[in-house]
C-alpha cells in the first residue's frame, strides 16, 4: 500500500524512457515493462526521490489539487509493479 | 482524455519496444516451419564490430532489451562476446535457442549473468511431436539444455513453442513440463513464413483447436505469449497484452546481414525498411524509412469494415495475410469468424508471395548415372 506521507523513489532498477505519451518505464529486475501516460507523472516520477514523502513531491509539482488523487491512484498502481519503492533512511 | 493506449502505439514510438535480432541464419537443425528459413551462414553477416556498433545504438536509443535468434545464435563464435557488450551496455538480452550449445560450463555462465533471458524452443511435449518438426535428436539436445540449465541454477528459463495442429492437445503437458522446471511457458503463432510458407496449410491449428487455445490462454494470463494471438481476441474478452499488429510501429526485426525488416516474420522485400548499414543507421530506419512511417499512418478495415469484430482483432497478422496471397486489409487466414477460410479458398494456386531461396542447406539429391 502507497503511504503518501512516506518518501519513495523511482526503482533503481527501472528506467524511464521519454515517449510522446508520457514514457515507458522498464524494470530490469522483473523485466516488466510500464506504460506512464502523464508526462507530469513522469516529471513526478524522477522528481520523487528528492521528497520527503510522496505529497511533499505533489505540493512542489505543476499538478493542480485537484488532480492529485487520481496520481495518488497511479502511483499506487506503479508501486505495485514496483515502477516505484518506499524510500528508506540512507 | 488520452487516446487508448492502442491508438497512440499505432502511431509509432521514438525507438521499438521489441526488437528481434537474428544473428546468423546458420543453423544445425532444419525446422520445417523456420520462418526465416536458415541454415546456411550468409558470408555477408555483420561482423562482431558492427554487432557492437549496433547495440551501443539500442542503448543511446533506450531499447530497454533485444530478442536475439536466427538461426541459433549461439554457433556465432562470439554469440557471448555480443551478449555481454549488450548486458554491459544496459540492454537485457533474451536470445531463443535449440539447447544443443547449452553444456553445463555454458548454463552456469549464463547464470552468472545478469539480464540475460534464455529461451529454449521445443514444439511437442515429446520426442515424436517435437522431432516431426525440428528434426531426429532435437527434442533429447533441448531436454539436455534445460537440464543443464536447472543444474547451474538458471532459474526461471522460459520454454518456447510454435503452436500446431499436433501439440494444441498437448497443452497442458507443455505446463507440466515448465512446471517441472521451475520455467516460464511461451506459447507462440504459427506463421506461413520462411519455410512456414510450405507447411503452414498442414501445421496449422483447426479452428477448434484456436478456441481451445483461447479457453487456455484466458485461465492463464502468465503464459507468455509475445501477444502474438491477438486475433483469437475476436473471440470474446480479449487476451491479455497489446491488441495490435506492432509491425513497424513497436517491433521491427533486424536481420544477419543487418537489414531492417518491420517484424520478424515479414522477411520479404516488401517489407524491409532498409539496412543499419545505410547512412544514419538503425535509427534512422526506424523514425523515416517510409515502409515504416507508412504503417504508422492510420489503417482502414476493408473488407473486414462490416465485421463487428473488427475492433476485436484489429484484421489479425500481416504476415499470416501476406505470404498466404491474402490482401493486408481483409481478414487473416485465421480468422476465427470463418471469414478467412472463405478468402483462402479464392487464391489462385501458386499467387501467393514467394519467402525467397532463403537459407535453407541443400537438399541431398540422388543423381543417377547411366552408361551410354
Amino acid at each position: 500500500m502507497l503511504d503518501t506521507a512516506a518518501p519513495y523513489e523511482l526503482h533503481p532498477q527501472v528506467a524511464l524512457r521519454p515517449e510522446p505519451f508520457g514514457a515507458l518505464a522498464y524494470h530490469y529486475g522483473n523485466r516488466r515493462l510500464t506504460f506512464v501516460r502523464a508526462n507530469e507523472l513522469v516529471e513526478l516520477l524522477r522528481d520523487l526521490g528528492a521528497h520527503d514523502s510522496v505529497d511533499d513531491a505533489l505540493a512542489a509539482s505543476d499538478v493542480v489539487p485537484a488532480r492529485w488523487p487520481a496520481f495518488r491512484n497511479a502511483l499506487a498502481n506503479l508501486e505495485a509493479s514496483e515502477v516505484i519503492r518506499a524510500r528508506t533512511a540512507h | 482524455m488520452p487516446a487508448p493506449l492502442t491508438e497512440e502505439l499505432k502511431r509509432g514510438l521514438d525507438a521499438p519496444i521489441c526488437l528481434t535480432w537474428e544473428l546468423t541464419y546458420g543453423c544445425n537443425l532444419a525446422c520445417v516451419h523456420c520462418l526465416s528459413s536458415s541454415g546456411r551462414r550468409d558470408p555477408r553477416e555483420l561482423s562482431t564490430g558492427e554487432c557492437k556498433a549496433v547495440i551501443d545504438e539500442l542503448r543511446e536509443l533506450q531499447v530497454f532489451y533485444v530478442n536475439i535468434g536466427g538461426g541459433e545464435p549461439t554457433i556465432r563464435p562470439d554469440f557471448y562476446e555480443l551478449v555481454d557488450h549488450c548486458v554491459g551496455t544496459g540492454v537485457g538480452v533474451k536470445f531463443s535457442t535449440n539447447g544443443s550449445t547449452i553444456t553445463p560450463a555454458t548454463a552456469a555462465r549464463l547464470a552468472g549473468t545478469d539480464y540475460v533471458d534464455v529461451q529454449i524452443s521445443v514444439d511437442g511435449a515429446d520426442a515424436a511431436t517435437n522431432d516431426a518438426v525440428r528434426g531426429d535428436g532435437s527434442f533429447a539436445m533441448a531436454r539436455r539444455a534445460m537440464d543443464n540449465l536447472a543444474a547451474a541454477n538458471f532459474g526461471p528459463f522460459k520454454i518456447s513453442v510454435v503452436m500446431t495442429r499436433h501439440n494444441v492437445a498437448q497443452l497442458d503437458a507443455f505446463e507440466a513440463l515448465a512446471g517441472s522446471y521451475g520455467a516460464q511457458l511461451r506459447l507462440t503463432r504459427l506463421r506461413p513464413s520462411g519455410r512456414g510458407a510450405d507447411t503452414w496449410h498442414e501445421l496449422h491449428p483447426t479452428n477448434e483447436q484456436q478456441v481451445q487455445l483461447y479457453r487456455w490462454l484466458l485461465d492463464r494470463p502468465d503464459v507468455l505469449t509475445g501477444d502474438s494471438f491477438f486475433h483469437l481476441s475476436a473471440l470474446g474478452e480479449p487476451l491479455p497484452g497489446l491488441n495490435l499488429c506492432g509491425a513497424g510501429r513497436v517491433v521491427c526485426l533486424i536481420d544477419p546481414v543487418g537489414d531492417v525488416y518491420a517484424c520478424p516474420f515479414v522477411l520479404h522485400d516488401e517489407f524491409r525498411a532498409g539496412s543499419v548499414r545505410d547512412v544514419g543507421g538503425f535509427t534512422s530506419v526506424w523514425r523515416s524509412s517510409p515502409l515504416f512511417l507508412s504503417l504508422r499512418e492510420p489503417t482502414s478495415a476493408g473488407a473486414c469494415a462490416s465485421c463487428g469484430s473488427y475492433d476485436a482483432c484489429q484484421g489479425g497478422c500481416m504476415a499470416a495475410k501476406f505470404f498466404t496471397g491474402l490482401p493486408l486489409d481483409g481478414p487473416d487466414p485465421e480468422c476465427v469468424k470463418g471469414h478467412g477460410e472463405l478468402a483462402l479458398a479464392g487464391v489462385a494456386a501458386g499467387s501467393a508471395p514467394s519467402p525467397g531461396p532463403g537459407h535453407s542447406k541443400p537438399r541431398p539429391v540422388a543423381v543417377t548415372f547411366r552408361r551410354k
